[in-house]
């Protein structure tokens, strides 16, 4: 994208005379403005979505209808209502409170929660749409995640309310626990992809919904679930959600908090479980690539042209938003339907269950990968051999300089066979 | 268990301390010295054909006429009466205990009167015994923690005697 | 200085503090205005500390400065939860006073409505008790079928929370034409949607893990503290005054067949119809005081409908509500009735005049609450609200 600005920016500016070269910063900087703008905006605009269909979804689950008016049908501009009373409410803070710590807190959390949408692709394919494209994505994505707790941390610790540091520590633990599994969880469509470009585990996933990693064997579905249930504890929601345990803790780590700054906060959670729900999809539901594949079908990729490919990675982003909404539901289903573990529990959850059975799934996962490997479960649909290849097109790197700091990507299949179309490919640039 | 037999069986056991009965009202009642409150309470609760092990209410009643035409027509003395409720899950029977006091001790306004706690007998004594203490200004001699537990730890006064009258200001907060 | 290995230093530097944690009054799990002061070291509790008072209202010196009648609003205002059991208890006791047996129809007007109130509080206290264990849906849940309940208190009576309609003498109007039938139908839609509140919480694992074996009570510690209601039946005491009551309270359930719901050589009457006890609960902890709560539902569902089929073939009078300045008779009556949550006694003092010389009202959930510092202790923060919320208390009970 870079380049293309470069471009654009030389040819307006020609007519004074000047030129801009296609790898100058401003063309990168001017990119980067525009990738965080769309993400900002995919959080937030998330965020009011998702509040809203917490509220319709309990409603729905409570015999009741949940919001009705506001924005006319379904009441679905509530969530802006709400976040306008929100700006006009007093921002508060305790007497005893750190302020410095107390102002930036909210902050913390939610920047933490944009940080890891950067490296999620939203559509694959040789050309991902994808914020900055990174061969170690899930590995940035789950470190990234982990930095939340640091707001929270910091809120409970500087609001000098004893609910506030309580709800912190359980937190803090219970995040830094459950990045355990988590981990162990991720690395398995990991080590089957043979990489940890989200990219190309993605890509590797294209085809019929049996290729999905979820369905690649045993050890792989079992994983999920347990993906899900950590997933779940560490962006804190029911039956996790011991942070902010109404019933115990108040309000848990925003006791204090007031206004926009509470907010924040609540952008953050909403935020999270988007990325985790994302996470979910690339890694084990297929990411991009719908149960059928529709977009190869109809020939909308990349290979026969711009368009095409264009029209396909917009599917492929529908498929990515559409699990990732259904994912948050889950999780908001979940949430209005479990009560609240104790805070014990959900330690013994989590060392007890879910890391030791995330470690002897990595072993499974292993052990079939040894012994079928290019099998999927289903898949006595023998997948083909290449599909599984491990191949980040590293060796046709130095043939695609359009764009220098990205590894080329490189679709399912053997580089040998993409070679020429890479060459192809190299003019159009992108 | 019949009233009449109980109240020989107790006149016997303790004498002197079982200082009257009344036997004719819905609920007949047994009246002790208050003295001899926790021998008798913790009698009754022991025995085993009695088994009085579960406590229903400790409560007071307040014996004043404020009124002084009433008063001099009055059949009785000004005084406090604490009240037992007791009940025996086994034997499925109750009982009432009833124990006079002075209105203030040595007949000195403010001078709480004073009686033996029961609460050791009973723990559900515990909470009315401060009840009673709060309400009613009685003192409880050996419980365990006797501070106001409906009022104010500041209060001032005991608002279930008849003489009592609310304070004009509690705090800054118009009272009358 | 002291060296490294010398155990003392070691002791004082891992040395944590305790800390003393205000639980309410504004907090969204004491139900009401309880204060709970909490000494915590970490996450465990050592001590549990209950202030009261918070919704004091001086009920006892009003009912000095009221006659009977006048004073059954106020008794309402006590378990507001359980209104109409309120004004029988008071009317009950000044009936035991004044010698009065009301009329047949009138008792079973009576068990009808008090039992309805019964299934109205027990279905507050189970949602309630969902909400303190985070769970939020059983709660709408609950007052979606309350809220019934209270349309057809609100055909009776023309109130929905403070009733005053059971009153000394009897009631203060008859049942109005097609209310059985309505009742009815309710207690027939009712029955089968007990089971779902069962499948969300009695069964639900998250349910058990969180209220089994927690907040244990033994028998004896159950009679010593003075509880009663399901929380005494749920440590296995067999003692219910509608069975083992005062004669003129057990005349109204004259003829019922009801069994009392405790644990008996493991079993609960009629348990096979509902979800099995799990291994894990201990007779007297929370789970099993929610367990009777929910079976003392059903068991209430059935003496309704033993009661709308007696009053249909009753007749005569509902009773007489007595004059609102009527005399009392000289001396002294004490009458404990079953509410929902437990044994509500009144106490009246009369010398004769209109005006009681003394009232008293001897609470339920005021002795419940006493043991919740012993249940408490050594306990952890997310088990003080399923222990308290396990006790069903109401505060305008314990206050008065």
């Amino acid at each position: 994208m870079a380049s293309a600005i470069n471009k654009l920016l030389d040819w307006m500016l020609s007519g004074l005379g000047l030129s801009v070269s296609a790898d100058s910063a401003v063309g990168y900087i001017v990119a980067a403005l525009i990738h965080i703008t769309l993400i900002i905006n995919l959080v937030a605009v998330g965020a009011l979505v998702f509040i809203w269909l917490e509220r319709k979804i309990s409603g729905r689950i409570q015999d009741r209808l949940g919001p009705t008016r506001v924005g006319g049908k379904f009441g679905w501009l509530q969530t802006l209502a709400d976040g306008l009373k929100l700006i006009t409410k007093e921002d508060l803070m305790p007497d005893g409170a750190d302020g410095f710590l107390f102002k930036i807190a909210p902050y913390v959390s939610f920047a933490a929660s944009i940080a890891a949408f950067i490296a999620i692709p939203f559509a694959g394919g040789p050309y991902p749409w994808i914020a900055q494209h990174l061969n170690t994505g899930v590995f940035f994505v789950v470190a990234v995640l982990g930095l939340e707790v640091f707001g929270v941390i910091l809120a409970g610790y500087s609001s000098a309310s004893k609910w506030s540091l309580f709800g912190a520590m359980r937190e803090a633990a219970q995040v830094v626990s459950y990045e355990v599994p988590l981990g162990m969880c991720a690395v398995v469509p990991v080590l089957i992809a043979g990489s940890m470009d989200m990219v190309v585990i993605g890509n590797q996933q294209a085809g019929l919904f049996t290729n999905w990693f979820i369905f690649h064997d045993p050890a792989t579905f079992i994983t999920f679930w347990v993906y899900l249930t950590c997933a779940t504890a560490s962006v804190n929601r029911a039956p996790f959600d011991l942070a902010e345990a109404e019933s115990e803790l108040v309000a848990g780590f925003h006791t204090e908090y007031s206004g926009l700054r509470w907010s924040f906060f609540f952008m953050a959670e909403y935020g999270s479980m988007l990325s985790v729900s994302i996470l979910a999809s690339v890694l084990f539901l297929g990411a991009w690539n719908g149960p059928i594949p529709v977009a190869s079908m109809l020939g909308l990729t990349a290979a026969n042209g711009d368009v095409p490919g264009y029209i396909g990675n917009l599917l492929g982003l529908l498929n990515v938003l559409f699990k990732g909404v259904v994912g948050v539901s889950v999780m908001i289903w979940i949430r209005w339907t479990l009560p609240r573990l104790r805070i014990d529990q959900v330690m013994a959850t989590c060392l007890k269950y879910c890391t030791p059975i995330a470690a002897v799934m990595f072993l499974g996962a292993v052990v079939w990968q040894y012994n079928l490997p290019g099998r999927t479960f289903f898949g006595l649909l023998a997948a083909p051999q290449e599909t599984f290849a491990v191949d980040e097109g590293w060796a046709a790197l130095p043939t695609t300089t359009a764009e220098p700091a990205k590894p080329a990507m490189v679709e399912r299949g053997a580089a040998t066979s993409l070679a020429p179309r890479l060459a192809a490919n190299q003019g159009r640039g992108n | 268990m019949s009233e009449p037999t109980l109240v020989d069986q107790l006149k016997q056991k303790f004498g002197a301390a079982i200082t009257g009965a009344n036997l004719e009202n819905v609920d007949p009642w047994i009246e002790v010295a208050p003295e001899a409150i926790v021998a008798v309470c913790a009698y009754l609760r022991d025995e085993p054909s009695l088994a009085f092990d579960y406590c229903n209410s400790v409560t007071a009643v307040d014996y004043l006429h404020v009124d002084e035409k009433k008063a001099a027509k009055s059949e009785w003395q000004p005084h406090l009466e604490v009240v037992y409720h007791l009940f025996s899950m086994q034997h499925k029977h109750s009982l009432v205990l009833k124990a006079m006091l002075a209105r203030w001790r040595d007949d000195e306004v403010g001078e709480l009167p004073e009686i033996d706690s029961v609460a050791h007998v009973w723990r559900t004594a515990d909470w009315h015994e401060r009840e009673c203490y709060d309400l009613f200004g009685i003192h409880f001699l050996g419980h365990p923690n006797l501070r106001r537990i409906l009022c104010p730890e500041d209060w001032v006064g005991h608002p279930l005697r008849k003489d009592y009258e609310m304070p004009l200001e509690y705090h800054g907060i118009r009272g009358r | 200085m002291s060296t490294v290995d010398d155990p003392r230093t070691i002791e004082f530097d891992v040395r944590t503090d305790e800390m003393l944690v205000n639980m309410g009054p504004q907090h969204p799990s004491t139900h009401g205005v309880l204060r709970l002061v909490l000494r915590t070291d970490g996450e465990v509790v050592s001590e549990v500390t209950p202030h009261l008072g918070y919704l004091h209202r001086c009920a006892e010196k009003i009912g000095e400065n009221l006659t009977p009648r006048q004073f059954i609003p106020y008794t309402d205002r006590m378990d507001y939860l359980a209104g109409m059991n309120m004004n029988l208890g008071w009317a009950l006791a000044i009936e035991k006073l004044m010698k009065y047996e009301p009329p047949e129809k009138g008792r079973h007007l009576r068990v009808i409505i008090s039992e309805m109130g019964r299934i109205a509080s027990h279905l507050v206290g189970m949602g309630a008790y969902g909400l303190d264990l985070g769970t939020f849906s059983p709660f709408l849940y609950a007052f979606r079928e309350r809220e019934r309940i209270l349309d057809l208190f609100e055909e009776v009576c023309g109130a929905r929370l403070t009733y005053s309609y059971i009153t000394v003498g009897g009631a203060t109007a008859d049942l109005p034409p097609g209310w059985l039938e309505k009742c009815e139908a309710f207690l027939t839609q009712l029955e089968p949607i007990i089971v779902e509140y069962h499948t969300l919480l009695t069964t639900n694992s998250i349910f058990i893990k969180r209220t089994a074996a927690i907040g244990v009570m033994s028998a004896a510690t159950a009679i010593d503290y003075g509880t009663s209601g399901p929380v005494l039946r749920g440590s296995g005491v067999d003692h219910d005054l509608r069975r083992d009551g005062e004669e003129i309270y057990t005349a109204m359930y004259d003829g019922y067949a009801f069994e009392v719901i405790v644990e008996k050589n493991g079993h609960y009457p009629k348990d096979h119809q509902y979800p099995a006890v799990p291994q894990e609960a201990i007779l007297g902890d929370c789970w099993h005081r929610f367990y009777v709560r929910m079976l003392e539902v059903m068991q209430s569902i059935d003496l309704v409908r033993q009661g709308i089929d007696r009053y249909s073939r009753a007749s005569g009078s509902y009773g007489e509500p007595m004059k609102l300045n009527q005399k009392l008779p000289k001396g002294e009556a004490y009458l404990e009735t079953e509410a929902p949550r437990g044994q509500m006694g009144f106490y009246i003092v009369s010398n004769g005049e209109a005006i009681p010389w003394r009232a008293r009202a001897r609470s339920s959930s005021f002795c419940n609450l006493s043991v919740a510092s012993e249940l408490c202790r050594d306990c952890l923060i997310a088990d003080v609200p399923a222990i308290v919320g396990s006790l069903d208390i109401v505060m305008g009970e314990i206050d008065r």
